[in-house]
């Protein structure tokens, strides 16, 4: 009972108080706004180079935007810990670890989810795209697939953040890499082998291309194999950063370099 | 002449202060990179025409200077007021605009790291050779297009002197800028509607006379009209900056405390 409490109301009341981009002021310019530019740039980039359609711009980009709030957010509402001192109090108590750190990225995966959803909503509208009705609540699923597996990799920086200062920075850095592997824009096939080759490992590549061949008119069982493997990843992502944030706990206990990065 | 001697000693003064963060720097050159990483891929994907792969260089590489510009200048009153500087530089004699540009002026500035960076960039990994055929001009229009870039950072400084979370509002420019001026797409690919507010931009004619110059074409009347504009925006930029201040002197406001 305690573990579920700290896993949903500590969760909540976490993102709340440690993602800073939650206030109205910066929520509407940076999450509601910017995706649907980043969306647009690149339709127009795309017809302007006459590689692909809108749609494959349109799903690919609110996908891969949903980047900034699961990534951004998971490390904040860890990371943020430290920068507002509160993050020796958390580690010595005695809640359980899994609750307590997997417990805050369910409001993040709820977060990514609407981020996504919305930019693509309004931005196929925008372009008056023609999405099947039958392909909207399987799209659902890819999108919220796509936002655990994103948020299972921010878990991974949320532990990096504990032993990195510009943590802002570092998340940029990875959110144009996941820009330019993922196949957000350009298609794996164009990219080298190698590139391709890294994309398999990433959030959204498997994401990505189910929502495509959604849109494109396939069933839900059709692309089921790729949103297995997005939600894998997920799992694989966030399995590995709880264990990073474990072994940096005892590290940060066993050296006293908590508060030092 | 006093003032002149503010402008240039501040722009040097802040051209340092904004080069000593190397995570800063490394994000200013970065990001760009992914950016015209992925044009790179796209305008390649269609075809491997020099002419288009050099347009897309040119514009990628001046995207930079906007990155470099939109959250630094929009926040640049911000940063004053966290670091307690803001009311002081307020009451100083000189004029706060003369404090002010060379702030903005100098951010745009580290742009031209991304300019060298993107070009080498798409030199060495692409292979995008680009022939230049005016280069003092060439250089000319960069430097017109950075100073013009700066001067309209100098007006979201003014404007957004109220909001807190300015930062917000300059990274929410960034694409629409990038788009709407042109750097990746062609002006008239836009709808209609979009147009005017492209020309109202300084960064659209510093941009197409930045490739009016490689190309050989007429780049003079492009770069008096990016240099007007940002005389324009400057102009504007300061009758904003005298009613802020005027009224937050009225209302003690400046801190927003």
């Amino acid at each position: 009972m305690t573990s579920a409490r700290i896993f949903f109301i500590g969760g909540l009341i976490s993102f709340r108080a440690l993602f800073g981009f939650m206030s109205p002021w910066i929520f509407i310019p940076t999450l509601v706004v910017t995706p649907i530019f980043q969306i647009l740039l690149f339709v127009y980039i795309g017809r302007s180079a006459q590689l692909e359609s809108d749609e494959f711009y349109v799903i690919g980009n609110a996908l891969q935007y949903s980047a900034v709030p699961c990534l951004f957010a998971m490390t904040n509402t860890i990371a943020g810990e430290r920068f507002q001192q509160t993050l020796g109090f958390l580690l010595v108590s005695p809640a359980r670890r899994l609750p307590l750190f997997l417990g805050r990225a369910i409001p993040v995966v709820v977060n990514g989810f609407f981020v996504a959803a919305f930019s693509m909503l309004v931005a196929g509208v925008l372009l008056g795209l023609d999405i099947p009705t039958s392909a909207l609540v399987p799209m659902a699923l890819v999108i919220a697939a796509s936002a655990f597996s994103c948020t299972g990799l921010g878990l991974v920086l949320a532990g990096l953040g504990l032993i990195v200062r510009e943590t802002a920075v570092f998340l940029n850095i990875v959110f144009g890499f996941l820009l330019v592997f993922t196949g957000a824009n350009v298609p794996l096939d164009v990219l080298p082998g190698w590139m391709s080759a890294i994309s398999q490992g990433l959030p959204f590549t498997h994401g990505i291309d189910a929502a495509r061949r959604l849109a494109d008119g396939e069933s839900l069982a059709e692309v089921s194999n790729l949103i297995v493997t997005e939600l894998g990843l997920g799992v694989v992502y966030a399995m590995a950063g709880f264990a990073f944030l474990l072994l940096l706990e005892r590290q940060s206990r066993r050296h006293a370099t908590l508060d030092r990065a | 002449m006093r003032t002149l001697r503010l402008l240039g000693f501040g722009f040097v003064l802040y051209l340092k202060m904004y080069s000593q963060s190397a995570f800063d720097g490394l994000l200013a050159v970065l990001w760009p990179l992914f950016f015209s990483t992925v044009v790179f891929f796209m305008y390649g994907a269609g075809g491997d025409d020099p002419a288009i792969l050099a347009y897309a260089a040119l514009g990628a590489a001046v995207m930079g200077v906007w990155t470099a510009t939109s959250v630094p200048a929009s926040s640049a009153l911000q940063r004053q007021r966290w670091q307690g500087t803001l009311e002081l530089l307020a009451a100083a004699p000189a004029h706060f605009g003369a404090v002010l540009l060379p702030m903005t002026i100098a951010t745009a500035t580290i742009g031209l790291y991304c300019i060298a960076a993107t070009l080498l960039w798409s030199r060495f990994l692409f292979g995008i050779a680009l022939a230049v055929a005016d280069p003092l001009v060439f250089v000319a229009a960069i430097a017109a297009t950075i100073l013009s870039i700066g001067m309209l950072g100098f007006l979201m400084a003014v404007s957004f002197v109220r909001y807190r979370t300015s930062w917000a509002i300059g990274a929410a420019a960034e694409y629409p800028v990038w788009l709407i001026c042109g750097f990746l797409v062609p002006v008239a690919l836009l709808p209609d509607w979009v147009r005017p507010i492209s020309w109202a931009l300084a960064p659209t004619w510093g941009m197409t006379a930045i490739r009016e110059s490689a190309n050989g074409g007429t780049p003079l009347p492009d770069l008096l009209a990016c240099l007007a504009l940002g005389g324009a925006y400057v102009a504007f930029g300061l009758l904003v900056l005298d009613t802020v201040l005027r009224s937050a002197r009225t209302r003690g406001s400046l801190s927003l405390t």
